[in-house]
């Protein structure tokens, strides 16, 4: 456990955090939530647990990504409020 | 606006609560906190039991493999059907049956037959790239899956990429013709198979008189050396069940979410 990586990684994570939530277009939304699965991967690894990081990488970061494009493709891109 | 503001104040306390309780938490590694050395550090915690039990019992390197899926496979066999249910749900709200589909759009033309040269140059590069990719995903997928015992990965993780190798293909080229390979017939039977495959290793120590999922009654079965290498082999069995049927919910939630359900056209 490396604080100042540690550090990084958490501020990376608020910011990507608040992006995806204030972002008015959806899909630019799901990349930046993409890469918050990504961050939390990487935090995860650095911990030592191993097998969560690349659960989070598979399906956090990969599939649900891919499940949260197609939804938006089939319905609306803009965000209302 | 009124009611962001509220919401705003709710995530505020929220948050503020949570991280007060996070102040209650035992220090990152500290041997004397309750997980790692029991309550009141007297009583042996179940953390170092496992540490010094697993390799022991099952000949298991990997303890996380281990505990999910043998001393805790009861709990891992309901996740998998909670991914199976899942999946079902899936399939009641969005899947349409009706052959003749007068609301919907008509079918659209498959990628191949796009005329123009954007589309063309989008299929050869893209669709190229993706479908040498996709078997080095599904090679590493199954190594994944296979190997889960000596280092980090398992069912989950090897399932759920070999079903992001079908979405990538189905993302790449055509649904349509993925479907024809992987059509929703054989995806969902793959998703009971791997759900009977797990219990299945649960049921067959009942037949000699041992408790549900313990392995260690099937080494005449499996012709191994002893307890703990049937314990490991019946480990890889279950993976490959919950590999199978995380692959297909994953690719059978793809196919119905971006087909609206009709499972034609597609993205």
């Amino acid at each position: 456990m490396i604080v100042t990586f540690d550090i990084i990684i958490l501020v990376f994570l608020v910011i990507a955090a608040i992006i995806s939530l204030s972002v008015k277009d959806l899909l630019a939304a799901a990349m930046i939530f993409g890469i918050y699965g990504f961050l939390i991967c990487l935090l995860w690894a650095e911990m030592g647990a191993v097998d969560v990081a690349f659960t989070e990488a598979t399906v956090g970061a990969g599939v649900s990504t891919v499940l949260i494009v197609a939804t938006i493709l089939n319905t609306r891109r803009k965000s209302t409020d | 606006m009124k009611a962001k503001i509220f919401a705003s104040i709710a995530v505020a306390i929220t948050g503020a609560v949570l991280l007060y309780a996070v102040t209650d938490f035992p220090r990152f590694g500290d041997p004397r906190s309750p997980a790692n050395a029991g309550i009141g550090g007297g009583s042996p915690s179940a953390s170092l039991y496992y540490i010094e039990n697993t390799y022991r019992d099952t000949k298991v390197p990997n303890l996380v493999t281990a505990i999910l899926a043998d001393y805790r496979g009861y709990d891992t066999m309901f996740e998998t059907v909670v991914i199976l249910t899942a999946g079902m749900s899936i399939f009641a709200i969005l899947r349409v049956l009706r052959r003749d589909d007068a609301s919907g759009a008509p079918d659209p033309a498959p990628a191949s037959s796009d005329p123009s040269i954007d589309g063309d140059h989008h299929r050869i590069i893209v669709g190229t790239t993706c479908r040498i990719a996709a078997p080095l995903i599904q090679i590493f997928a199954l190594y994944v899956v296979a190997h889960g015992h000596h280092s980090p990965g398992g069912g989950f993780q090897g399932g759920v990429m070999l079903g992001a190798s079908f979405i990538l293909i189905a993302l790449s080229g055509s649904l349509r013709d993925t479907l024809v390979r992987f059509g929703e017939q054989q995806y969902l039977r793959l998703a009971f198979i791997g759900i009977l495959i797990y219990a299945g290793f649960g049921f067959l120590p009942l037949w000699v008189g041992r408790n549900f999922l313990d392995y260690g009654a099937l080494s005449g079965l499996l012709m191994t050396s002893g307890e703990e290498m049937a314990r490991s082999h019946s480990m890889l069995g279950v993976e490959i069940g919950v590999a199978m049927t995380v692959m297909s919910i994953m690719f059978a939630i793809f196919a119905n979410l971006s087909t609206r359900g009709r499972l034609r056209g597609g993205l």
